[in-house]
């Protein structure tokens, strides 16, 4: 068997955009990845073979390109299915993106569910996809969102969970398995505990945790699920999202249209079955192959060995940036607690001319409020340049970051 | 070509440190807050208006060492001023001040944030204050139009 050591250090041959350098020849040094990730060869092939041998549309024809087609795009929901652990395929939606599958359930599931003085409670580590859909809701049923708040430490407080369960009020729970912005893992276990025991219906954005960790939706039990393919290898616009059957049914259509439907007459219409009923039009068939590509890519390295690497690599920089003096990083230092992401600010330094000056170098670092504008107010600051990792990521790219900063601290007469 | 990390020079880094008319004005003529949604850039601008001329001008708020050096820049050339001469400063009286002509696209919001906040503020306080209003519109599309 391969050591896991080899096992990362060949993974960068796959993907072809890490050969190329940026800004007068500087190897690219990535470290987005909370954002977005980089895709592998076969990745990008299964697209281009998808368009270029099976192209058809799926469900309906005949044919055998159709078949194929289908085949092709039905075969991702099974391997969905395996990897986060789900029994009935019939649970998984295809959608845009987290964003769309919050903002499909806060529609769908919401609007029948959600009346005057309900409590939708939230966090206040989430992405604004896990709080603008709500306030939507919110404000157009008369019903509150609260959040739960977050400790110095960057975890949340659970204590304020059972200030609102104990309200009777609280029709759902949402939160974030990791923050995007500090890498917080969440204790979604004790969460989903306390809404259980209240019965009361959770909602996990796993964006940020299905790509770095093994996730368990049966072991998890939450109500729904939702997390992106482009930031796990996968292609841009592509995501899903997945509900517990028995709350499927209760739920209304998203979008109208063909796919959707079992029978359509003048005046009314019945629905398709599960999961289909939630995919109106045709549906983005070669992304969602591009996204099967990934979960092989994914598991075929074993998502212990990613969580494993990442923790190497985020233990291995937060020790190197502690030593830059004037650095700040946000958050647990608790490795056991937090994902590969670090948020940081440096001296008195905005985070853009960070980002700015350490592109000179060829690193990609997201600089800015990262779609998180109530945590930032929380910690308050304007902005955080944040550096995040995946599986191509080596402890050199950490080191071309930190001797980057000496850069930064010259230019500014640290 | 010069890289883009030499728009850090001196007088960059010197006004973001030490930023000039920073602050607030208690009895201003007209205040205005704009931000820049993408990067969280956030400028507030006071005025002191006194026979269409501005008397005094601060601004305070949060962004990068680009956006508070052009914001100095901008309130200096601003002050004294009066309303139809501020009104015509364009981008280029601030970015050549300080040799950002040539920044990238995704930094010119950052260098022109004050600039459209000035506008704003302008008219805003023409908008209350003066009998003609007749360009009123016309200086909300250019400060709507900036970047």
């Amino acid at each position: 068997m391969q050591s896991t050591e080899s096992l990362f250090e060949n993974i960068r041959k796959d993907f072809p955009i890490l050969q190329r350098t940026v800004r007068d020849n500087k190897p690219l040094v990535y470290l987005d990845n909370a954002s977005t990730t980089q895709k592998p060869n076969q990745v990008i092939n299964s697209i281009t073979d998808y368009y270029q041998n099976h192209n058809a549309n799926i469900h309906r024809a005949v044919y055998a390109l159709a078949e194929e087609a289908t085949e092709a795009y039905e075969s991702t929901r099974d391997k969905i299915a395996n990897f986060i652990n789900i029994k009935d395929r019939q649970e998984i939606i295809f959608v845009r993106g987290t964003t769309e599958a919050i903002n499909l359930v806060a529609y769908a599931w919401g609007r029948p569910h959600i009346n005057e003085g309900d409590i939708i409670v939230t966090t206040e580590y989430e992405h604004h996809s896990n709080i603008v859909p709500w306030q939507l809701l919110t404000q157009e049923k008369r019903a509150k969102l609260e959040y739960i708040g977050m400790d110095d430490n960057g975890e949340l407080i659970l204590d304020d969970l059972d200030k609102y369960l104990a309200t009777g009020k609280v029709k759902l729970v949402t939160f974030s398995l990791m923050s995007n912005v500090l890498g917080t893992i969440t204790d979604a276990k004790t969460i989903i505990e306390k809404c259980k025991a209240a019965g009361v219906p959770t909602l996990i954005d796993g964006a940020q945790a299905v790509p770095h960790m093994k996730v368990d939706l049966e072991k998890l039990g939450c109500d729904f699920f939702a997390f992106s393919g482009h930031k796990m290898l996968g292609p841009t616009g592509i995501g899903v999202l997945w509900v517990k059957k028995s709350v499927l049914e209760t739920m209304n259509p998203f979008h109208g249209g063909g796919d959707m439907i079992r029978e359509v007459h003048k005046y009314e219409t019945t629905w398709n079955d599960l999961p289909y009923k939630f995919e109106a039009g045709t549906p983005n068939i070669a992304d969602v192959v591009g996204l099967g590509s990934a979960i092989d890519y994914l598991t075929k390295i074993g998502m212990d060995n990613v969580r494993e690497h990442e923790i190497e690599l985020t233990r291995y920089a937060i020790e190197k940036l502690s030593e830059v003096k004037g650095l700040h990083i946000y958050g647990t230092t608790d490795i056991s607690k937090r994902g590969g992401v670090i948020s940081f600010n440096f001296a008195d330094v905005h985070p853009h001319d960070v980002a700015q000056i350490i592109d000179e170098e060829g690193i990609a670092v997201r600089s800015g409020h990262h779609c998180a504008q109530v945590l930032m107010e929380r910690l308050n600051v304007a902005a955080t340049s944040r550096a995040s990792f995946y599986i191509y990521n080596t402890k050199d790219d950490i080191d071309i970051l930190v001797n980057s900063l000496n850069t930064v601290a010259k230019v500014f007469k640290l | 070509m010069s890289s883009n990390a030499d728009i850090y020079h001196e007088m960059i880094v010197d006004y973001s440190r030490n930023p000039i008319n920073y602050g607030e004005i208690e009895n201003h003529d007209v205040t205005f807050h704009d931000s820049n949604p993408l990067c969280g850039d956030s400028i507030d601008i006071d005025m002191k208006i006194d026979e269409n001329k501005v008397t005094d001008i601060k601004f305070h708020g949060k962004g990068c060492a680009i956006c508070m050096a052009c914001s100095s820049v901008l309130t200096e050339i601003t002050k004294g001023k009066s309303i139809d001469e501020a009104r015509a400063i364009e981008k280029n009286d601030v970015l050549s001040e300080l040799g950002l002509e040539h920044l990238q696209a995704v930094r010119i919001k950052c260098a022109l944030l004050s600039l459209k906040v000035l506008k704003s503020a302008l008219y805003t306080y023409i908008g209350k204050n003066l009998e003609d209003t007749s360009d009123v519109d016309k200086l909300k599309e250019e400060a709507a139009n900036l970047y």
